[in-house]
């Protein structure tokens, strides 16, 4: 049975076909569908788990392989730093049975906070990379990376990008999956127990063994030759191989090479593709890795070849690819004069940008909208992180001084409360990222004496990924009740004094507490705790009373989507309204009233 | 079949809901479908587009620049602003409510999209509709993507039977709403039919 779905799904279902037993990972867009996808599908017999993060999911798949089972993690590619401790070591150790770590990239970045490369990855930890250019490549190269995993005993990197994670067509679907058999673990202290000595052996091992991989996949079937032999050839990878495909759909005749194993590099086979070409334009994103092995490949072999892409300029260093791009490109490379391309737009009228902002009732906005009114005059930091609340930095609550990566509000509020004590240092964590990586950051401000005010919006989901549940919320991906952590009881476990819990939608109380937190020393947290409202609809909404004096406090001061101006009047769209309230506690002259009021 | 379809509005109006239904409906008549949205950081309030392709050679999951054969718009200024998508002879079916930006609202810049649909009724040939007024006689904006999708339907441009996206709304939406749902798409079908009758010379 044929399912259409999106390329994550397909992943998921490949993995599925390929026996699976084990599947863990963290949420983060572009690869959040793919633990989704599993729960959705028959997977009686597979563990499947949100980790608290990568580190730990790569870890239990560790084990779990090496048991013999098949294990799949999935993150996006910064998750993949996170993770980066347990992948170097795994990498020397090997692994048992097949181990799959998908690490979606996200060139733009459209949802990231970097446009790095895990084909750079695999290359540094010296294992091998799969790189799909389609969702229904994705579901076959899965079970392909599976098998590649379990033949070399190596962990194996499979790099799908936003286009193809996102990206929607049919493949197969199953009535039931059959997870794979194992063995168990075998006891091994020589081979699991990472010692100097294994890792100088297994070096050289590892090595030797990538020169095979490289001539395996000189022949694999996603490496593939098409068109004629032509003086310019074209080499694409990942997406870029579509584009690339879609233009030269109507020039049959240059000669397209696509490398889907960008790491070990098929070397045998992009010489055979590569004779009696002179001239070859790399068409890929994020790096130019696969222009780098074409360069070392000239130079090893003193071939005459003339490589160009992104080192030459041909190519963009930044940002993604699209079918335009590409064409434009590949136009100017092979001299062609296209007759296609866009219509002629002129004389276009300005459009309104529209930023990404938190949606209209989320509690976060009141979270923020507190802290600025409580410390309004004050020198404060406000260190934001990653989630759906690093949009508190936009305007008027303009809330997010730093955001750096996940958890590092927390350890960089204590950087400044160090070198400032006169300034009072905020820093603003989700529920989610709060356990994912808050918790040690908290440990060391206690240890080292920071005088820090952390802030938890906990608004009980992992809402920016699209709302998996993480400890807090205690079902977890098996479906069962675990009971939820609390927040509360780890702080207090770490030894803070005074830990707050405060509704942020009732505005007064949650200025009163930022107010407390703040004029005491030390480390101090404050839980605003508030659903996300996709999670829970009010079924409320607010409107505008006659008494409106039009002064637009509402709108200055919240910035709530749900308000704005007609005809020069304040009014709320009540279909995005969800009746939060905190508009009617800002205005004035108490003119916001309805079904939010009580 | 080939055909290329870009649907686009702001996040939150329910696109994603009339790209699965168009893809559903063109895979039951035996086509080749691949679509690719807009998820993430930038559903929150930006800009999203769907795009439907249809079709055996259609490799990139982005319609190229010039090749839409149908924009369904749920925001005239989105609209506007895909406009490069678009084929020569295409057509665009826009909603004319606009939907304001919070930054618009914060410097009084009273955008409204009349200038958008004032600018498209002179570049593009298309079908405007008032969703707003055609929502509230449905009874809630939430019929605004069937809507939309009746009046593309009506313009024969999807290159589907109507029964075949009837068909598949009836699989996505909850039965409690099918009846709603069905009206949205017939009223959006007579206006769809009705206006590619008054072109006709
Ligand atoms: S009550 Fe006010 S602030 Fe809350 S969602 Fe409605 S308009 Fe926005
Ligand atoms: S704050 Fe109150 S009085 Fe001022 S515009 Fe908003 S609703 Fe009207």
């Amino acid at each position: 049975m044929k399912e259409y779905v999106m390329g994550n799904g397909a992943i998921a279902l490949g993995a599925l076909k390929a026996g699976v037993n084990v599947a863990c990972g963290y949420p983060g867009t572009p690869s959040s569908e793919i633990i989704e996808t599993l729960a959705k599908y028959p997977h009686e017999g597979l563990h499947l788990e949100w980790s608290v993060n990568e580190k730990a999911a790569l870890e239990v798949a560790a084990a779990a392989s090496y048991a013999g089972a098949r294990a799949l993690v999935t993150m996006k590619q910064v998750g993949l730093n996170v993770a980066s401790d347990p992948l170097m070591s795994l990498a020397y150790v090997g692994v048992e049975g097949g181990l799959v770590v998908v690490s979606a990239d996200d060139p733009g970045p459209i949802s990231s906070q970097t446009e790095q490369d895990t084909r750079r990855f695999a290359d540094f930890a010296r294992i091998p990379v799969f790189d799909p250019s389609s969702p229904e490549e994705a579901f076959e190269m899965i079970q392909d990376a599976f098998a590649c995993s379990e033949k070399y005993k190596t962990p194996v990197i499979f790099r799908p990008t936003t286009r193809v994670c996102h990206g929607y067509a049919s493949v197969e679907a199953q009535e039931r999956y059959q997870p794979k058999a194992f063995a168990g673990f075998q006891k091994d202290a020589g081979r699991f127990v990472i010692f100097p000595r294994l890792s100088y052996k297994n070096h050289g091992l590892i090595e030797k063994r990538n020169v095979r991989i490289g001539e395996d996949f000189s022949s694999y079937r996603y490496n593939t030759i098409e068109g004629e032999a032509s003086e310019k050839a074209v080499l694409a990878s990942g997406i870029s191989y579509m584009y690339a495909k879609e233009f030269l759909k109507d020039h049959p005749k240059i000669r397209l090479l696509r490398i889907a194993t960008a790491y070990p590099f098929p070397e045998d086979f992009a010489k055979k593709a590569l004779s009696g070409v002179k001239e070859v334009l790399c068409l890929e994103e994020l790096s130019p890795y696969l222009e780098e092995q074409l360069l070392k490949l000239a130079g090893k072999h003193a071939l005459s070849l003339k490589v160009c892409g992104k080192l030459t300029g041909h190519v963009p260093h930044m940002g993604e690819n699209s079918a335009d791009s590409i064409a434009a490109i590949l136009q100017e490379f092979l001299g062609i004069d296209a007759p296609k391309g866009g219509r002629k737009i002129t004389d276009l009228p300005s459009l309104p940008v529209r930023p990404p902002v938190l949606c209209a009732g989320c509690p976060h906005r009141a979270s923020f909208y507190a802290v600025k009114r409580a410390m309004a005059g004050q020198k404060t930091y406000y260190c934001g992180d990653i989630g759906c609340y690093t949009l508190g930095n936009s305007m008027p609550l303009d809330m997010v001084d730093t955001c750096l990566c996940m958890g590092a509000g927390v350890t960089m509020a204590q950087g400044f409360s160090h070198v400032d004590g006169e300034g009072k240092a905020f820093a603003f964590i989700g529920d989610s990222t709060f356990f994912a990586s808050g918790i040690t950051g908290v440990v060391n401000a206690v240890f080292n004496e920071a005088d820090i005010t952390i802030c938890i919006l906990d608004n009980s989901t992992t809402a920016m990924t699209g709302h998996q549940p993480h400890p807090g919320t205690g079902i977890n991906m098996m479906g069962h009740d675990a009971g939820k952590i609390s927040i509360e009881k780890i702080l207090q476990g770490i030894g803070l004094e005074k830990i707050v819990t405060v509704d942020p939608l009732k505005l007064d109380e949650a200025i009163e507490a930022v107010k407390e937190c703040a004029s005491v020393r030390g480390v101090k947290a404050i839980i605003f705790r508030s659903p996300c409202i996709a999670i829970e609809r009010s079924g409320k909404t607010c409107s505008i009373k006659d008494s409106c004096i039009n002064c637009k406090a509402c709108i200055r001061q919240t910035g709530c989507p749900a308000l704005s101006l007609s005809d020069g009047k304040v009014t709320i769209d009540a279909s995005l309204c969800t009746g939060c309230g905190l508009c009617a506690q800002v205005c004035p002259v108490h003119a916001i009233g309805g079904e939010g009021d009580e | 079949m080939n055909k290329d379809i870009l649907i686009c509005g702001v996040g939150g109006q329910g696109t994603v809901l009339a790209s699965r239904i168009i893809a559903a409906a063109a895979m039951a008549e035996g086509n080749i479908v691949h679509s690719a949205e807009t998820i993430g950081m930038a559903q929150r309030g930006g800009p999203v587009t769907s795009h439907v392709r249809i079709g055996e050679t259609a490799y990139s999951p982005l319609i190229p620049l010039g090749q839409a054969d149908l924009i369904i718009g749920f925001e005239p200024s989105e609209v506007v602003r895909n406009l490069g998508y678009l084929k020569e002879d295409g057509l665009a079916v826009v909603n004319t409510t606009a939907v304001k930006p919070v930054t618009a609202s914060l410097s009084d810049s009273g955008y409204d999209g009349k200038e958008m649909t004032d600018y498209l009724a002179q570049k593009v040939s298309c079908i405007f509709a008032d969703g707003e007024k055609e929502c509230q006689r449905l009874g809630s904006v939430k019929f605004l993507n069937i809507l939309l999708l009746g009046i593309a339907s009506g313009s024969g441009r999807l290159g589907l039977q109507k029964e075949t996206i009837l068909g598949e709304i009836e699989k996505r939406v909850p039965a409690k709403f099918r009846e709603a749902n069905l009206k949205a798409f017939l009223s959006g079908f007579e206006i769809g039919t009705k206006k590619e009758e008054d072109k006709e010379p």
